[in-house]
C-alpha cells in the first residue's frame, strides 16, 4: 500500500462537469491528495458555460457546487493551458502520480454529402458556441436573413438550436446569451424550422422536458404528420415509462397538429421523420450559400435501422444546422485512441492504472449532466482505489504543479488561476447588470486574459 | 422562507435517509422545508445531490419512498417533475424528487431510500 508520508498528486485535464465531479470525489476521499485542473480556456465549466442553453439558467446552478470544489485548499485551477499544445501527456504523467483526462467531445461529425461546404451549412455545436460565447465560434459566419431552416438530428442539441431560433426575442434578452447573437437574432427572418431525423418517433433522442418546452413556445406551431405515428401508437402501452411518456407527448403533438393551411402569422416547428439528406444545392439569390436540400425517404427494417427507399423530395433551407453526432479528438499522440469511434478506449474510465478518462471523452457525447456526474464519480472511485491499493505507486514523491509551472513559464504560457477567473466573473456580472442580464460574457481570449489580471476593467 | 408575516412556530420534523450501502442518516428539519432543504441544512453527505438547487432541472435529488408513504404525500408529482424523474437511475413506482416534497408534521419520521448512483459503463 502507499506510503503514509506521500502526497498523491493527481491532475485533471478539462474543467467541465466530469472534471469537477471527479475532483469532488478525490478531494473528499483522499484528504491528503493535491488535485490540479488544467483547462484550455481562461474560464472554467466547459459545456455548462458554453453548451447549456441561455434560456435554461437553472441548469447552470451546478456551477455553485463546482465553485465550492474549486475553493478547496486541495484544488488548483490552471486555465489557458491546452494539452497537446502547451503540455504533452508524457510531461503530465511524469509530474503526477495519476492523470485523469476529461476534455470532452467537441468535434462535429460531418454528413459527407454533396454541397456540405456551401456557406450556411453549419455545425449545430458551433452555432451553440456562437450564441454562448465560445471564443473559437464568435466569428461563425451565420446568416439569419433566411426563412427556412433545417436542423439535422433529433437530439437535445438539435432541439436547443431550434428553440433558440423560434423563441420570441424578448424571452432571450434577459439571459446570458452573447450580445452579437442577440443582435443577429433580433433581426432574424426565420419562420420555419424543420427538425429532421432519419428514423421515427420512437427513436428521437431528445428528452421530454425539452419537447414540452417546444410545444409551449408562444407564437409557434408544432407540425407533425399523422401517418408517421400510425405504426407507433399500438406500441406505446408496452414501452418503458420514460420512452412511453415521451412518445405519448409526441402522439399528442401529432394529434393537435393543424391539418389544413398553417397560420402564417406564426412561426412553424416541423418534426420530420424518416428522412436523410442526400445533397445540398446553392441558393439562387445568395452566391455560395445553401438554398435547398434533397432528402431520401427511409423505412425502418426489422432492427429498427433506417433503410433508404427510392423516393426523394426537395425542401427549401437557407440555413442548415447539422447535429448528427460528435466525437473526441486525440489531444496527444501518446494517448491510446480509437479513431473510428472518436474516443479513448477504457473500461469504466480506466485506460490503465495511472491514466483515466471521464465524461464525454470516456462515454462518447451522450447523456446529460446527471449521467456525466454518475460516470465521473465512478472514475473518481477507480482512481481512489488504485491510489489506496498501490496499483498507482504514490510512495515516491512527484513534483506535480511545480514542474509543470516551470515548463509553462519556459514556454511563455500565460496561466489563469481561480482568483483570476473570479475577476473575469465579476466583470462579466457587472457588465450584465447594466443591460439586465445575469452576465455579459467576454468572448475574446485576449480580453479574458487582460481582465483576469485586473486590466481592461468593467 | 420568503414570507413577511410572522408565522406560528414551525414544528420540528425527522427524516431518515437510507443510502444504497445501508447507511442510515437521521436528521431534523422544520415543517415547510423541502427534503432538499433538509439535506442541505444538515450537510447530509449525498454525492451530487441537488445539483440544480431545487429548480426542477436535474433529477439528482431523486428519492424512493415506501409505498405507504408515497401514497400519503400531499401533492402528486406534476408532469414537469415526472419529466425529470424519467431521466433518473433506478426509477421506481414510488420515486419522487426530493426538492418537490415539502415536509409536514404528519410526515415526521419519514424514511426514504437514496438510490445508488449507477456506475454507468457504456464505454
Ligand atoms: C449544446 C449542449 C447543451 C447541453 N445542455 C444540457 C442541459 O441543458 N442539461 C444537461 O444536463 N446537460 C446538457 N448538456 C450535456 C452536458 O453538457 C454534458 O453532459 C457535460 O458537459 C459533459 O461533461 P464533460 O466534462 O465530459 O465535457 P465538457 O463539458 O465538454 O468539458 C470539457 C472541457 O475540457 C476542455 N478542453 C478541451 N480540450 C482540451 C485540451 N486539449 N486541454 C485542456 N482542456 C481542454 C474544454 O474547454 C472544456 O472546458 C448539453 C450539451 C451540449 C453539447
Ligand atoms: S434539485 Fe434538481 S430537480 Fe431537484
Amino acid at each position: 500500500s502507499s506510503s503514509a508520508a506521500s502526497t498523491p498528486k493527481i491532475c485533471i485535464v478539462g474543467s467541465g462537469p466530469a472534471s469537477f465531479y471527479a475532483a469532488q470525489h478525490l478531494i473528499k476521499t483522499l484528504p491528503r491528495a493535491e488535485v490540479d485542473i488544467y483547462e484550455q480556456l481562461p474560464v472554467p465549466f466547459g459545456l455548462v458555460r458554453f453548451g447549456v442553453a441561455p434560456d435554461h439558467p437553472e441548469v447552470k446552478n451546478v456551477m455553485n457546487t463546482f465553485t465550492k470544489t474549486a475553493k478547496s485548499p486541495q484544488l488548483r485551477f490552471i486555465g489557458n493551458v491546452t494539452l497537446g499544445r502547451d503540455l504533452s501527456l508524457r510531461e503530465l504523467r511524469d509530474a503526477y502520480h495519476a492523470v485523469l483526462l476529461a476534455y470532452g467531445a467537441d468535434e462535429d461529425q460531418e454528413l459527407g454529402v454533396n454541397g456540405e461546404k456551401l456557406s450556411n451549412v453549419l455545425s449545430a455545436r458551433r452555432f451553440v458556441g456562437w450564441y454562448n460565447g465560445l471564443p473559437r465560434d464568435t466569428d461563425l459566419p451565420v446568416d439569419l436573413n433566411v426563412e427556412e431552416v433545417a436542423v439535422l438530428g433529433q437530439g437535445n442539441v438539435a432541439l436547443d438550436v431550434a428553440r433558440i431560433l423560434l423563441t420570441p426575442i424578448d424571452r432571450l434578452k434577459n439571459t446570458d446569451i452573447t450580445e452579437h447573437a442577440l443582435e443577429a437574432l433580433s433581426r432574424s427572418r426565420v419562420r420555419r424550422v424543420r427538425l429532421i431525423g432519419r428514423r421515427g418517433p420512437l427513436q428521437v433522442a431528445f428528452t421530454i422536458k425539452e419537447l414540452r418546452e417546444m410545444l409551449a413556445l408562444p407564437d409557434c406551431i408544432t407540425v407533425c404528420k399523422l401517418q408517421d405515428f400510425e405504426a407507433v401508437r399500438p406500441l406505446v402501452p408496452g414501452l418503458e415509462r420514460p420512452r412511453r411518456r415521451l412518445t405519448e407527448l409526441l402522439c399528442k403533438a401529432a394529434d393537435s397538429s393543424p391539418s389544413g393551411d398553417l397560420d402564417e402569422s406564426k412561426r412553424h416547428f416541423h418534426l420530420v421523420f424518416f428522412r436523410s439528406p442526400l445533397s445540398f444545392y446553392p441558393s439562387p439569390d445568395v452566391p455560395h450559400a445553401v438554398g435547398s436540400m434533397k432528402l431520401v425517404v427511409n423505412q425502418l427494417d426489422g432492427q429498427q435501422q433506417a433503410v433508404p427507399t427510392a423516393i426523394t423530395e426537395t425542401v427549401q433551407c437557407g440555413l442548415v444546422l447539422r447535429s448528427i453526432g460528435y466525437r473526441s479528438t486525440q489531444a496527444d499522440p501518446a494517448l491510446p485512441f480509437d479513431t473510428g469511434r472518436g474516443r479513448v478506449p477504457n473500461i469504466s474510465g480506466v485506460v490503465h492504472p495511472g491514466l483515466y478518462v471521464a465524461g464525454w471523452l470516456a462515454t462518447g457525447p451522450v447523456g446529460v449532466i446527471l449521467s456525466t456526474m454518475t460516470q465521473a464519480f465512478g472514475v473518481g472511485r477507480a482512481v481512489e482505489a488504485d491510489v489506496c491499493s498501490g496499483r498507482v505507486d504514490a510512495s515516491q514523491a512527484r513534483p506535480g504543479h511545480t514542474a509543470v509551472a516551470k515548463l509553462l513559464s519556459d514556454r511563455g504560457v500565460t496561466t489563469v488561476s481561480w482568483k483570476d477567473w473570479e475577476r473575469v466573473d465579476a466583470v462579466e456580472r457587472s457588465r450584465g447588470e447594466k443591460v439586465g442580464k445575469p452576465r455579459e460574457k467576454i468572448v475574446d481570449v485576449q480580453e479574458m486574459l487582460a481582465v483576469s489580471v485586473g486590466a481592461g476593467g468593467t | 422562507s420568503s414570507k413577511t408575516q410572522p408565522l406560528p412556530k414551525k414544528e420540528i420534523v425527522e427524516v431518515t435517509f437510507v443510502k444504497a450501502n445501508g447507511e442510515r442518516i437521521k436528521v431534523k428539519g422544520k415543517e415547510g422545508d423541502s427534503l432538499l432543504d433538509i439535506v442541505v441544512n444538515n450537510s447530509v453527505d449525498l454525492d451530487g445531490y441537488g445539483a440544480c438547487e431545487g429548480t426542477l432541472t436535474c433529477s439528482t435529488c431523486h428519492l424512493i419512498f415506501k409505498k405507504e408513504d408515497f401514497d400519503r404525500l400531499p401533492d402528486k408529482a406534476t408532469d414537469e417533475e415526472l419529466d425529470m424523474l424519467d431521466l433518473a437511475y433506478d426509477l421506481a413506482d414510488t420515486s419522487r424528487l426530493g426538492c418537490q416534497i415539502i415536509m409536514r408534521k404528519d410526515l415526521s419520521g419519514l424514511e426514504v431510500r437514496v438510490p445508488a448512483t449507477v456506475n454507468d459503463a457504456r464505454s
